[in-house]
């Protein structure tokens, strides 16, 4: 694949007002609501929200991976190497999420298949899409597994999933997701049962593919100490969208959208004082039965006013490559 | 909880858990995983006792062994005075509503044919007798509880996000008003609000219901956060056992120590302290090195951590190590009894 799409110069992935809705027996659930953002060629994303936000309806959306019904695509593109991916047909999108996007779900158990070993469910993706021989994918597989850690690897491969931890369940998922070198990586909470060291391990394992085949990833993690470590740029969602987005320093020097700011003082420190009780964001997080017609985070904020209840903020640039989506913010009430 | 003598609600001895491993075609035994090897502990009345440790060095299989999910190769497990490991059917079903888990992977805990309100309501329908009313009120307690927005009762597990299938769990686990919770890195899959929310309350729990929590986790601040006393799990055994403070100023196992500097800093501007990287793999729990279970890797070893394994021992007032850098009976004649039952305890008995 020639580097980069002919008319993006630089994005590798180009998502814009990407909608989808779930509809169930109790009404319409609007989990992603016109969200836009893009990738560069060996960029790492972070992205972070609340819990419901929408961070993995959204990256399964634009891959095709929810099931519909009860999952609509209410519209938007998502352009990958020039072609809109909501427009392919179902066998063109099944060879770009084998080859070209590789996807690492949020929950390892359920997407590892109970019946089949682990080394087979490596193996799989290697025959298929790389064109490997059983002998040759096995190897390989064993290869992989140990890439990600996991000692043993020989003996290891013809366990089954029940027969592994919970971090080696995601690290299963880790070593299939990167089997066949693909231009995009999405990450949905990879390292969330892994301890501090294999993180470290494995952040720098994806670090060094990133340098090496020029890798584009997105991390999504409630970590905020992970994507300290390692996004180039961040973004931060709630209520189905995207509220703010920057570089990294940037967004931890400089926080502009209320929720982020509550949601970096949520963090409890491992060194400093120790807190007698941990700060929360007070309230509850929007239902979404609707698409949006006001601030989705005006019941939580402590800056709310006239605006907000009426009009849902667009993003806006505040600076370089920063952008957030608050009439606070955009100096709407500033006193 | 600064009585004289706490009660000790949870007493752990020389637990094993080994898992049998068949390989080839005749699927013959050939060896086991040990998951967990020898692993001793108390959890006080009302205490909060945390477990950390890298991925599959055993922390679910404790967890599990002691609520009898599995049956223990080895050792003993009491609770509020009795032996769990040794209970019939029967007991063990009438002393279950007393010990509860919040599991590690939360989809697989939940019915997805169930709604909400039953999968939380389910075990007040098995063990308790509530009237049809008052399970509801309950029902909406715990959901409120746990930050479920109430208009979910009606919805099915797949239609939550990961973080909110985790509080799903924890809810049903506090149905039943237990004494004793394994937490299995209940906050993981949560945002740091709702993790907070979470921990907070566990603790206003522990206030008001004396509940006692094994809190296993990976997130060291969180650990810090609520933990009272810490132990620190390498390859299927406690490596060091210390109050949360001690700990984290001045860790004393090395793997402790090395465990502590990996953590990421949650500010990219603050200067980290000195990062300790491990060389080299865990090795495979199916074949644990002679000597010590971290002399494969440790930065400090030396010639008897190759061939021998170290017991857990007090080294401090109330700190457990299990290193020979911090053996002082070395030179006392004691080394022959590498599997002395007496210092392969915690300390003396209360
Ligand atoms: N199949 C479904 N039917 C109805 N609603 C759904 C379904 N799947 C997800 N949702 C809803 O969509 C919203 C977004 O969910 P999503 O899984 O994207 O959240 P998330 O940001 O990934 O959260 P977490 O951090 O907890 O994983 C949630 O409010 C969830 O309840
Ligand atoms: N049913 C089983 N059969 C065989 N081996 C098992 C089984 N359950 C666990 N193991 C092995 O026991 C070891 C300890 O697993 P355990 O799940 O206790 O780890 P853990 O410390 O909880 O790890 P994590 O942090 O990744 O959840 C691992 O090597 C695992 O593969
Ligand atoms: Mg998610
Ligand atoms: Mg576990």
């Amino acid at each position: 694949m020639p580097d980069g799409a002919p008319d993006l110069a630089t994005s590798v992935l180009d998502v814009r007002d990407l909608k989808t809705v779930f509809r169930t027996r109790g009404g319409e659930v609007h989990a992603v609501n016109s969200v836009s953002f893009h990738l560069e060629r060996g960029e790492l994303l972070g992205v972070v929200g609340e819990s419901g936000s929408g961070k993995s309806v959204t990256m399964m959306s634009l891959i095709g991976l929810l099931p519909s019904p009860p999952a609509e695509n209410r519209g938007g593109q998502v352009l990958l190497g020039g072609r809109d991916l909501l427009k392919v047909t179902d066998d063109e999108l099944r060879a770009v999420r084998g080859a070209k996007i590789g996807f690492i779900f949020q929950d390892p158990m359920t997407s590892l298949n109970p019946v089949f070993t682990v080394g087979n469910q490596i193996m799989e993706p290697l025959i298929r899409h790389m064109g490997l021989t059983k002998a040759q994918a096995r190897v390989r597989a064993a290869e992989l597994l140990e890439l990600v850690g996991i000692s043993d690897a020989a003996a290891r491969i013809d366990n089954y999933p029940h027969q592994f931890s919970g971090g080696m369940r995601q690290r299963v998922m880790i070593a299939i997701a990167l089997s066949c070198d693909p231009d995009v990586l999405i990450a949905d909470e990879p390292t969330t049962a892994l301890d501090v060291t294999i993180q470290a391990q494995i952040l720098e394992l994806v670090k060094g593919l990133r340098q090496k085949l020029g890798m584009a990833i997105i991390w999504i993690t409630h970590d905020l100490g992970v994507i300290a470590g390692i996004a180039d740029r961040v973004m931060v969602m709630y209520g189905g969208q995207v509220v703010e987005q920057a570089p990294v320093k940037e967004l931890f020097a400089n926080p502009q959208h209320p929720y982020t700011r509550a949601l970096l003082k949520t963090i409890p420190s491992l060194h400093g004082k120790r807190a007698a009780r941990l700060q929360v964001i007070e309230g509850q997080p929007p239902i979404m039965t609707a698409a949006p017609t006001a601030c989705a985070f005006r019941d939580r904020c402590a800056h709310r006013f006239d605006r907000c209840d009426r009009e849902n903020p667009l993003r806006r640039p505040i600076g370089a490559s920063h952008d957030v989506a608050c009439h606070w913010t955009a100096g709407g009430a500033h006193a | 909880m600064l009585d004289a003598a706490p009660k000790m609600l949870v007493q752990v001895r020389d637990l094993k858990m080994y898992f049998p491993v068949y390989t080839g075609i005749l699927r013959r035994h050939t060896g086991d995983v040990k998951a967990v090897d020898g692993v001793s502990f108390d959890i006080a009345q009302g205490e909060t006792l945390g477990l950390v440790g890298e991925s599959g060095c055993g922390k679910s299989t404790v967890g599990r062994s002691l609520l009898r999910l599995y049956e223990p190769t080895g050792g003993s497990v009491v609770i509020d005075g009795e032996d769990i490991a040794t209970l019939s059917p029967e007991a063990l079903r009438r002393k279950r509503p007393t010990m509860q888990m919040v599991f590690q992977d939360p989809q697989a805990s939940l019915n997805p044919r169930m709604t909400l309100a039953e999968i939380i309501g389910e075990p007040l329908v098995e063990h308790g007798n509530l009237s049809a009313q008052d399970r509801l009120r309950r029902i909406y307690d715990l959901m409120d509880q746990v930050g479920l927005n109430r208009r979910f009762a009606g919805r099915f597990p797949h239609e939550f996000s990961g973080g909110q299938r985790q509080r799903i769990g924890i809810a049903r686990a506090l149905a039943l008003n237990p004494k004793f919770i394994v937490c299995d890195e209940p906050i993981a899959a949560l945002d740091v609000s709702i993790q907070a929310q979470v921990v907070n309350l566990l603790e206003d729990l522990q206030d008001s219901l004396g509940l006692t929590y094994l809190f296993i986790s990976h997130d060291l601040s969180m650990v810090r956060h609520i933990a009272d006393r810490v132990a620190v799990m390498y390859l299927g055994r406690i490596a060091e056992l210390s109050p949360r403070d001690a700990l984290y100023d001045r860790p004393l196992h090395p793997y402790a120590e090395a465990l502590l500097s990996a953590v990421n800093e949650p500010d990219p501007l603050l200067a980290r302290r000195e990062r300790i990287i491990l060389q080299g793999d865990v090795p495979s729990p199916a074949r644990p090195p002679k000597g010590c279970n971290f002399s494969t890797r440790c930065p400090r070893a030396f010639a008897r951590c190759h061939t021998e394994k170290p017991q857990l021992s007090e080294v401090e007032p109330g700190r457990h190590v299990a290193c020979f850098l911090y053996d002082t009976t070395a030179q006392a004649g004691s080394t022959g009894r590498p599997e002395d039952p007496e210092h392969n305890q915690q300390g003396e008995p209360k």
